[in-house]
């Protein structure tokens, strides 16, 4: 137990968030708040400093999680929170560094660096909170809105095929995936606290609700009716195929953790054939080195 | 300011290409991150780096696009280093947000656009000098950048010197915009000693943790830097942020904020302009130049000049911010100003609007695809002069 769950006078949680931003933007009842509260617990599980910890976001509900994490913390622009990641890592290497954002801009606005991170095994965590459907700008329909929900662009039910984004970043290399709701708080947490430590890019999808657009629109009751909706149709199911784990509209939630495979990351890759191809004249480098210091070295 | 690391400097006489030397020009000022996406005409600057890099100590990856390399650059920075990217128009064009967040976030980074022929794909292979307007006004919203022209590949190697000082300096992107004829064309190039070349060190802040506001400023208008790591447990944002770099939208802070990241370059913009003049003492016509139409234009200033006209040449090393004081000033006392450019009109419009008709501005365009022939420009100048 931390100092800081010993005292009385504080969150347990107070040396992660930026209290002093409360209260938060987020409705009542959306999931978000539930997905950082289990960051912040697995962050202090894993033990990793909070000095080197880095959150990352991008644009939209989930993109302000950034602003309410005590951590270095970055909300940059809509789908760009990868890329940015990216830099960030390979600057300062010993930095954690995890992107958080939403299903909108991660897979549609940001789909591509979302891929090229997997397939580059970029040593990235990225968190995404997916509600089937675009908050911030009022409930548009989103590359992972099901089949016939009703979304304010889609008023008569959407008709796109939905991203299966496990499959998609399973096909594209990812080192670690899991899915959970944000029902599923103990669980979701376990898998963040496997993924903060896994090598490489790990990928934690957290199905979350959007009470006041998408649970509105779609007629699908309270938020207490949303969390038993997750409690009788999630299916618990590791190591499932990500090619079956599809999501339809109100139908059963397939939940676990899906994929650990050892990969190189792309800083070992980097490195590995770098010395291959020069030898001694290869000058490993980390432009940030222990202490925070620029170094030219 | 501190000295140039010796074995990133390349010293010597060379014989290199623009491109060439713009990416030893980086080495040499400290660069040790590129994220790049291929580009024609300005692909050789990380060729080079990503053969070079290696045994000096840095990293290139090559990212999934150019709005992902300005992203990873911004990124870089943050988490400690110098960082730059490479591109020409198209990329350019998708650059543009990010460039954007660069420039509110305040983030010291050096854009390298070699520029051809526009719009669109328009002339991959061939010159413009028309995307000069865009690194301006690209990105949405009011912001200043720094914004420089090399005319020769040895210039290329001084100006991305001057470009990293200038992004440490004052916290924003410079872009150094070369054309293809300059990225292209080979001549000497003279690296000198690595104790030569003065080094403007990133402002760190000095706070102790927990005392560090992201956005707080002294007399400069520039706040200092923290980097990821370094136990601040900052928070930046793109939207509008007071000084700890919390949010804060209302009209009252944007104000204050918008103003700051203009004043900033516009109240220090004697110290940032380079100029280079000559014949200016009793000169009727001014030629006003950048990049390769520079070069072009000597013919027709030394044609003119033999034949009796009394011309001054005014090439601008800095584009943006533009010279509008030294502009303004000439523009009370010659007769008209002319102004060749590789575009259908961009600096002279704003030539046009510091001379704010006290004197005559005559653009000579060329659209593209090559530089102008001398004699429409000795034309021009003749024209101006009657």
């Amino acid at each position: 137990m931390s100092d800081a769950m010993k005292r009385t006078d504080q969150h347990p949680l107070d040396d992660i968030l930026r209290s002093d931003r409360l209260p938060h933007i987020w409705c009542a009842t959306c999931g978000i708040g539930t997905v950082v509260k289990c960051f912040a617990e697995a962050i202090q599980r894993t033990e990793i400093p909070l000095d080197d910890v880095a959150v990352v976001s991008g644009i939209g509900c989930t993109g302000r999680v950034a602003g309410y994490v005590k951590l270095d913390s970055y909300h940059t622009t809509h789908g760009r929170a990868i890329p940015f990641a990216t830099g960030l890592k390979l600057a300062n290497p010993r930095l954690k560094v995890v992107v958080f954002s939403g299903d909108g801009d991660l897979s549609a606005i940001g789909g591509n660096h979302l891929i090229h991170a997997a397939r580059r095994n970029m040593d990235l965590t990225v968190i995404c909170v997916n509600n089937f459907i675009y908050g911030m700008t009022g409930g548009q329909a989103a590359p992972t809105t099901p089949n016939t929900a009703n979304t304010s662009t889609t008023p008569f039910g959407a008709f796109e095929p939905p991203f299966n984004l496990q499959k998609l970043l399973e096909a594209c290399g990812a080192s670690y995936q899991a899915r959970w709701t944000s029902l599923h708080v103990r669980r979701l947490t376990n898998s963040m606290t496997e993924a903060l430590l896994k090598p490489g890019f790990s990928f934690v999808e957290a199905i979350a609700p959007c009470s006041t657009l998408y649970a509105r629109r779609n007629r699908l009751g309270s938020g207490f009716d949303l969390m038993k909706f997750y409690h009788d149709n999630s299916e618990i199911q590791h190591g499932a195929d990500p090619r079956e784990v599809d999501i339809s509209f109100q139908d059963s939630i397939i939940v676990g953790k899906f994929i650990d495979r050892e990969r190189p990351t792309w800083q070992q890759l980097n490195d590995a054939q770098h010395n291959r191809s020069l030898g001694e004249k290869y000058f490993r480098h980390d432009i940030v080195e222990a202490g925070g210091e620029v170094s030219d070295a | 300011m501190e000295k140039a690391d010796s074995k990133r400097v390349l010293t010597g006489s060379h014989y290199l290409d623009g491109d060439h030397a713009c990416t030893e020009g980086a080495l040499a000022a400290g660069c040790n991150f590129i994220a790049g996406y291929p580009i024609t005409p300005s692909t050789e600057v990380v060729e080079r780096y990503s053969r070079r890099i290696p045994a000096i100590g840095g990293t290139f990856i090559q990212m999934e696009d150019e709005i992902a390399s300005i992203t990873a650059v911004l990124g870089a920075v943050w988490g400690g280093a110098k960082a730059m990217t490479v591109t020409s128009g198209p990329g350019f064009s998708l650059m543009m947000e990010n460039i954007g967040l660069a420039a509110m976030l305040e983030t010291p980074c050096v854009i390298v656009n070699v520029m051809r022929g526009g719009p669109s794909t328009g002339l991959p292979t061939m010159v413009g000098q028309a995307d000069v307007m865009q690194a301006r006004w690209g990105s949405h919203g009011d912001y200043e950048i720094i914004a420089l022209a090399p005319q020769s590949p040895q210039e290329a190697f001084t100006l991305m010197i001057d470009a990293f000082n200038l992004a440490e300096r004052y916290r924003l992107p410079v872009m150094v915009m070369l054309d293809e004829c300059i990225g292209h064309m080979t001549e000497k190039v003279v690296i000198p000693e690595a104790c030569e070349i003065e080094i403007r060190p990133r402002r760190i802040s000095t706070k102790e943790k927990g005392e560090y506001l992201p956005y707080e400023i002294g007399a400069d208008m520039v706040p200092d830097m923290a980097h990821a790591g370094e136990g601040h447990r900052y928070h930046i944002t793109g939207l509008t942020h007071d000084e700890r770099g919390y949010p804060a939208m209302d009209a009252e802070v944007h104000d204050k904020l918008v103003r700051r990241l203009c004043d900033k370059v516009r109240e220090q913009a004697d110290d940032i302009i380079m100029l280079d003049e000559d014949g200016m003492d009793g000169a009727e016509i001014v030629l006003i130049s950048y990049g390769i139409t520079s070069r072009v234009a000597r013919a027709s200033i030394e044609a003119t000049r033999a034949a009796g006209i009394k011309v001054g040449s005014l090439r601008l090393q800095t584009l943006w911010p533009f010279p509008e004081k030294r502009i303004g000033e000439l523009a009370g006392k010659v007769k008209a100003f002319v102004v060749p450019e590789v575009n259908y009109g961009q600096i002279s419009l704003e030539v046009e609007r510091c001379a704010a008709g006290r004197a005559q501005t005559l653009l000579v365009p060329h659209m593209g695809g090559g530089v102008h022939d001398p004699a429409v420009i000795t034309r021009a100048i003749e024209e101006a002069a009657k």
